[in-house]
C-alpha cells in the first residue's frame, strides 16, 4: 500500500461513508419489499427492479471508488466544463428526449437511459462553488449575485423545460450556499415571508388577507413609532405594498399560471379539496401506508398497502412509505435521523475545509441533499403537495442513485485532501 | 469577515435540525397517536368474497327429488393476465369461432383490466371435464363453480317455479340480495325463498390494488361458512302429479288434488305445462321469451290465477247454504220449469239429492230466490239486501271470494258478489231477478280451480276444511319443522247433517241413473262429484270436481278441461275418476280408458291473436250480465 493510498484511508471521513452505505442498502431493501411478490422472491432477480437495483448499487461503488483515487483538484479544474457539458446535455433532451410521466427527463440509449437532470444539480453545485471561490467575487456586489444566480438558473429553466417542475425546485437549495456566502440575511426572511403569504394567500380571500396585513403593518408602525420616533413610515409601507404584492400576486399567478393537476395538488394539500381516488389518491394511500405502521412497523414483506400496490411509486418516490410501514415509528425516525445527522455533518465538514470551493460545494451538496429529504418526505406524510422527486440513495433508479454517490464521493475526497495546501 | 459568515452554519443546521422536528412529530402523530389510519389500511387491503349456500332440495311426499342443485363452470376472465395463450386452440377447446373471443374479449377489457368477467356462463360439468384438463395453459382464465336448479322428471312446473337474477329494485329493498344473486321468482322458489337460499358466508383474502386476490386472511380464522338452504318436503305425489300432467298433455285446464283430511296438495297441473329445466341453464332468456309469447301461455298458473265462473259445480255450494238458511228442506221439491231458466230433459227432481244428481237449473233458481228474498227481522219485509248479504257471508265461510293463504305466490281471489257490488252497478236499484244467474254458478260469482278442489274436500271432510299447501314441512331430516297455519281446520259453520244431503247428491252424480258424471266412476272407490260448465267467449270449458272414497276420503280433486266440447261429464269427469283410481290404487286398471283421456285433444285450437284468459274482467261485467239472461241454459 502506497503512502497516497494510505492517507486516503486513513483521512476518510468513515462515519459518512457508513451512513452512505446503509441508505443505499435500506433503499435496496425498500426497493425488494415494494415490489416483492411471492412467485419472484429471490433478491438476486436481476429481471426484477431490486435486482437492477443491486448492479447500479455495485457500479456506484466503483464510481465511489474511482472518484476518491482521483486527484481532488480534478474536480475543481474541471467545473464549468462539467456544467457545460450537463447543460448541453439537457439541451438534448429537450430536443430529443423520450418522455416519462409528463416529463421529458431521459436520455435513451437503446434499453439504458438517464436523466441528465440528476447530474445537472451536481455540476451546478461544482459551478457555483467554482465560480464563487474565485478571487474578486463578493455577495455585495450585484455582478457577483447576478451571475451566481444565472449559473443556478440557466440548468433550472432547462429542467423546468422539460416539464419536470420537482427537479427544477431542486436548485432552490442554492439558496443556503448563497446565505452562506454573504447573501443577505433579509433575502432569506423575506424568502420565507413570501413562502407563508404564499400559503395564506391560497387559503384566505385575498382581499381579506390584504385587509389584515395592512391593519397588522400599521399597528406595529405605532407600536415601534411610540417608542422609537426615528422610526421610517417608509419602510413599513415597502413591507405593505411587498405583501400586497405577493398576496395578489399568488391569487394571480395561481389562477393564471398554474396547470390544473398542480393547483389540484396544492388545494389537496391544504385541505381545500377531497379527492380520495383522484389527485388526493397518492397522498392519502401513502398516509395510510405510514400511518398504519405503528410504533414497531408490520414487519419485513408484510405490509399490504406497499405489498399489493395501493401505493402507486412506491419504489421510486414513494420508497418511504414502504419503509413506514414495514419499520414503524422506529424505522422511520431512524431514517430522518440519518439524513439530517448527514446534512448536519456535510456542513461541520465543510467549514473545516481550507479551500473555499470544497466548503461552496459542501454546502451545496448538503442543501441538495437535504431538499430532496425535505420535499419527498414531507410529500409522503402529507406535509407537502406531491412534488416528484426521489429520496437519495433509497429510490429506485441508476441515475438518481449514480448522481448522488458521485456528488457525495466528491465531497468527500475534496474532504480527504483537507489539509494539503490549496 | 469570514468568521462572521461562518457562524451562519448554525442558521443553516438550525433549519436542517428544525425539519427534522418537525418530521418527527409529524410520524409520532401519524403513526402512533392517530390509529385511523390502520383501520384504513385493512379496509383497502382485505377483501370480503361472498360465499354461495347451495340452494335447498325439494322432495316429493314420499321423499324422491323433485329439485336439486347441478353444478356448472363460469369461465372468468382477468383481460390483464392474458398473455401469449394459443387462441385457434382455445377456441376450438371452447367450439367459438375467433370472432366471438375477439369480441368476449373486447367486452371483458372494457369492464375491467383487473377484475375478473364472465367469458362463458354455465358450462356444464360434462363439457367442462375436457376443459379443465387444459385450463391452466390459457393464463387469466380460471373456471368458478356456480349451481344452477335441475329437475330430475321435469314435471310440476307449476309448483316449483324458477330462480333468476334478482332486480335492482329488490336489491334496495333487501340488503341481503347483490347484484347477479339469484332469487325465486316464481312457484315455491318464490315463496320459500327464505328457507331455501340459506345464509351467504364470507370469506376474508388479502387483496392487491387490482383487485388480484393474494391469499386468505389469518388463515381463514375470521371466514364465515355459507349454510346451505333449508330442504322442502312437498306434499305432491311425485307419481301422480306425472300422472296428472300425461293425462292433460294436448290439453289446456289444471288439476289439483288434494288429500281433505291434511289439506295437502297431491297433484298440481296447470296445461299446458313445460319442462322448469329450460328455465335453469345457459339457455334460460330464450326459453322464457318463448314460453312468454306462446300464445297458450304455458306461463300462466292457471290452477291458482285463472278466474272461471263456478257453472253447475256452484249448486252443491247453494243446496248447502239454503239448507242452513231453513230456506228449504232435504226434500224439498221443485219442478223444472224451463221458463225460469233453460235446462235439459230430465225427471222431476223431488229432492235435493235428485236435484243435484241431476243438475236441474230452474230447481236452484228457487233455491237461489229462497235463499235471497228473505224476511228481514227487523223491518220484517221480504229484503233481498238481507237475504244476500247472509248468503255472501255463508259463501265466503266455505272459501269462495276469499284469496287463499296458500304457500304459492300470486293466487286469484275469485269473486263472490255483495250487496255493496250490486248496489254500484245497478243503482237505480236491483232484486232476485237482476241477479238470478248466480243460482246456477253463472252470473258474476267467480272462482279459482284450487278453490274448487278445496271446496270438493270441504264436502269430503263434512263441513271444514285445511288451507291447500304444497310444503308439508322443512329443514333437517331428523329435525322438520311444520307451519302451524297448514295444520288449523277452517269450518264452514253449516250443520253437519246437510253435508250428508251434498254427498249423497254428488254419490248419484256419479253412480245413479240419470247422473251426470256417471265417467268419473271407478269401481269399488265410491267416488262422488259434479260436473259443471263454465260459460266463456268461446267454447265452454269442461268442469268436474269429486272425492273419493265416500266415507273417509282419500282424495278431493277438481278438473278443468278449456273450451273442450261437450261438458263436465264428457271430459273432466272421467279424467278425475283416473287421478283417484291412480293415487288410491297406485295403478291404473281401466288402460283403455287411460289410453282414451291421455290421447284426446277436446280443446278447441286458439284463435291466432291472444285472447284473455280470464274468462270475464270485472268491467266487463255488467255488459256479460244481461246476456247471461239469455244464455243461462247450459246445465250438467
Amino acid at each position: 500500500m502506497d503512502k497516497k493510498t494510505h492517507g486516503i484511508i486513513r483521512n476518510i471521513e468513515w462515519k459518512v461513508v457508513i451512513a452512505f452505505l446503509f441508505l443505499v442498502l435500506t433503499g435496496w431493501i425498500s426497493i425488494y419489499a415494494a415490489v416483492y411478490d411471492g412467485e419472484h422472491s429471490n433478491i438476486f432477480d436481476f429481471s426484477c427492479r431490486y435486482g437492477k437495483q443491486l448492479v447500479w448499487i455495485g457500479a456506484s461503488l466503483i464510481i465511489a471508488f474511482f472518484v476518491l483515487i482521483i486527484d481532488p483538484k480534478f474536480f475543481s479544474q474541471t467545473s464549468f466544463l462539467i456544467y457545460a457539458i450537463c447543460i448541453a446535455m439537457l439541451l438534448v433532451v429537450l430536443v430529443t428526449g423520450s418522455v416519462t410521466k409528463g416529463a421529458r427527463s431521459w436520455l435513451g440509449v437503446g434499453d439504458f437511459g438517464i436523466q441528465p437532470s440528476e447530474f445537472a444539480k451536481m455540476s451546478t453545485a461544482l459551478a457555483l462553488a467554482k465560480y464563487l471561490s474565485t478571487i474578486n467575487v463578493d455577495m455585495r456586489k450585484w455582478q457577483t449575485k447576478l451571475t451566481a444566480i444565472g449559473i443556478i438558473a440557466l440548468p433550472m429553466l432547462l429542467v423546468l423545460l422539460q416539464n419536470d417542475t420537482g427537479s427544477a425546485l431542486v436548485f432552490l437549495s442554492f439558496i443556503f450556499v448563497l446565505f452562506r456566502e454573504g447573501l443577505s440575511l433579509y433575502v432569506l426572511i423575506f424568502g420565507a415571508g413570501a413562502i407563508v403569504l404564499f400559503i395564506l394567500a391560497l387559503l384566505i380571500n385575498p382581499f381579506w388577507l390584504a385587509g389584515i396585513l395592512a391593519v397588522v403593518i400599521l399597528i406595529t408602525y405605532f407600536v415601534v413609532h411610540s417608542k422609537n420616533h426615528k422610526t421610517k413610515f417608509i419602510y413599513f409601507l415597502g413591507i405593505l405594498v411587498f405583501c400586497f404584492t405577493v398576496v395578489f400576486g399568488v391569487k394571480f399567478g395561481y389562477e393564471e399560471v398554474l396547470g390544473s393537476h398542480q393547483k389540484d395538488r396544492i388545494e389537496v394539500l391544504l385541505g381545500k379539496k377531497q379527492d380520495y381516488k383522484g389527485v388526493g389518491y397518492n397522498v392519502n394511500q401513502s398516509k395510510i401506508a405510514i400511518g398504519s405502521g405503528g410504533v414497531l412497523g408490520k414487519g419485513f414483506l408484510q405490509g399490504t398497502q406497499t405489498k399489493f400496490n395501493f401505493v402507486p411509486e412506491q419504489d421510486t418516490d414513494f420508497i418511504f412509505c414502504t419503509i413506514g410501514e414495514e419499520w414503524g415509528f422506529v424505522g422511520s425516525m431512524v431514517i430522518v435521523f440519518v439524513f439530517i445527522w448527514l446534512c448536519v455533518k456535510i456542513i461541520k465538514m465543510a467549514e473545516r475545509q481550507r479551500s473555499n470551493f470544497a466548503r461552496i460545494y459542501g454546502y451545496g451538496i448538503a442543501g441538495i441533499i437535504f431538499f430532496h429529504f425535505f420535499v419527498n418526505i414531507g410529500m409522503t406524510i402529507g406535509l407537502l403537495p406531491v412534488i416528484g422527486i426521489p429520496l437519495p440513495f433509497i429510490s429506485y433508479g441508476g441515475s438518481s442513485l449514480w448522481a448522488f454517490t458521485l456528488m457525495l464521493f466528491i465531497f468527500i475526497r475534496q474532504d480527504v485532501s483537507r489539509s494539503e495546501l490549496v | 469577515m469570514k468568521n462572521i459568515l461562518s457562524s451562519r452554519k448554525f442558521v443553516v443546521i438550525g433549519i436542517f435540525i428544525t425539519i427534522g422536528v418537525i418530521f418527527a412529530l409529524r410520524l409520532l402523530y401519524i403513526q402512533i397517536i392517530d390509529d385511523t389510519y390502520s383501520e384504513l389500511a385493512n379496509r383497502n387491503a382485505l377483501r370480503y368474497v361472498t360465499q354461495y349456500p347451495s340452494r335447498g332440495l325439494v322432495y316429493d311426499r314420499y321423499g324422491k327429488l323433485l329439485v336439486y342443485n347441478e353444478v356448472v363452470y363460469d369461465l372468468m376472465v382477468i383481460p390483464r393476465q392474458v398473455k401469449n395463450i394459443d387462441t385457434n386452440a382455445f377456441c376450438s377447446l371452447l367450439n367459438i369461432s375467433t370472432e366471438e373471443f375477439v369480441k368476449k374479449m373486447e367486452k371483458a377489457k372494457k369492464y375491467s383490466m383487473y377484475a375478473p368477467s364472465f367469458f362463458e356462463k354455465q358450462i356444464l360439468k360434462e363439457d367442462f371435464a375436457a376443459l379443465q384438463e387444459k385450463l391452466y395453459s390459457f393464463q387469466g382464465f380460471y373456471a368458478q363453480k356456480r349451481t344452477i336448479r335441475s329437475y330430475p322428471d321435469s314435471i310440476a312446473a307449476a309448483v316449483l317455479g324458477y330462480i333468476g337474477e334478482v332486480n335492482e329494485k329488490k336489491i334496495e329493498e333487501d340488503a341481503y340480495y347483490k347484484r347477479g344473486d339469484y332469487i325465486g321468482m316464481s312457484g315455491i322458489e318464490k315463496k320459500y325463498e327464505e328457507l331455501l337460499r340459506g345464509k351467504k358466508g364470507n370469506k376474508i383474502t388479502l387483496v392487491d390494488v387490482h383487485n388480484r386476490e393474494k391469499g386468505s386472511f389469518q388463515n381463514g380464522q375470521f371466514d364465515i361458512p355459507a349454510q346451505a338452504g333449508a330442504n322442502l318436503y312437498s306434499t305432491i305425489d311425485l307419481e301422480l302429479q306425472k300422472y296428472a300432467e300425461k293425462l292433460m298433455a294436448n290439453k289446456r285446464g289444471s288439476i289439483v288434488a288434494i288429500e281433505p283430511s291434511t289439506g295437502e296438495i297431491l297433484c298440481f297441473v296447470s296445461a299446458p305445462s313445460y319442462d322448469p329445466n329450460l328455465l335453469a341453464g345457459r339457455q334460460r332468456g330464450k326459453n322464457y321469451k318463448k314460453l312468454a309469447d306462446d300464445i297458450s301461455k304455458p306461463l300462466f298458473n292457471r290452477a291458482l290465477m285463472a278466474q272461471y265462473p263456478p257453472g253447475s259445480i256452484f249448486k252443491v255450494a247453494q243446496a248447502l247454504v239454503a239448507l242452513d238458511m231453513g230456506v228449504i228442506e232435504a226434500n224439498s221439491g221443485f219442478p223444472c220449469d224451463k221458463g225460469l231458466v233453460g235446462c235439459h230433459n230430465h225427471p222431476y227432481a223431488s229432492n235435493v239429492k235428485d236435484a243435484i244428481k241431476m243438475s236441474c237449473n230452474p230447481y236452484f233458481y228457487r233455491v237461489f230466490q229462497r235463499e235471497v228474498q228473505q224476511q228481514n227481522p227487523q223491518t220484517g219485509k221480504i229484503d233481498s239486501k238481507y237475504g244476500l248479504s247472509l248468503w255472501t257471508a255463508a259463501m265466503k265461510r266455505m272459501g269462495f271470494g276469499v284469496r287463499m293463504d296458500i304457500d304459492l305466490p300470486n293466487v286469484s281471489k275469485g269473486y263472490i258478489p255483495d250487496t255493496s257490488f250490486y248496489n254500484r252497478w245497478y243503482p237505480t236499484g236491483w232484486n232476485f231477478h237482476t241477479i238470478y244467474s248466480n243460482s246456477i254458478g253463472q252470473g258474476e260469482v267467480m272462482v279459482v280451480p284450487i278453490q274448487m278442489a278445496n271446496f270438493a274436500a270441504l264436502v269430503a271432510n263434512r263441513g271444514w276444511y285445511i288451507t291447500p299447501h304444497v310444503i308439508k314441512s322443512f329443514g333437517e331430516e331428523n329435525n322438520k319443522k311444520v307451519y302451524k297455519k297448514y295444520t288449523k281446520k277452517h269450518y264452514s259453520f253449516i250443520a253437519s247433517s246437510w253435508w250428508n244431503v251434498a254427498v249423497e247428491g254428488m254419490w248419484g252424480v256419479v253412480h245413479e241413473a240419470g247422473g251426470t258424471g256417471r265417467r268419473a266412476d271407478v269401481p269399488g272407490l265410491n267416488v262422488c262429484g259434479k260436473t259443471g260448465t263454465a260459460e266463456n267467449i268461446g267454447a265452454d270449458h269442461s268442469v268436474f270436481i269429486a272425492f273419493a272414497p265416500k266415507d273417509e276420503p282419500k282424495i278431493a280433486v277438481s278438473v278443468y278441461v278449456e273450451n273442450a266440447r261437450g261438458g263436465g261429464g264428457t271430459w273432466a269427469a272421467p279424467i278425475a275418476g283416473l287421478i283417484i283410481e291412480k293415487y288410491i290404487k297406485r295403478e291404473v286398471e281401466r288402460k283403455e280408458i287411460e289410453e282414451q283421456y291421455m290421447q284426446a285433444a277436446p280443446c278447441q285450437p286458439l284463435p291466432l291473436q291472444r285472447t284473455p284468459i280470464k274468462t270475464k274482467k270485472k268491467a266487463d261485467m255488467k255488459k256479460t250480465n244481461n246476456t247471461n239472461n239469455t244464455q243461462a241454459t247450459t246445465t250438467n
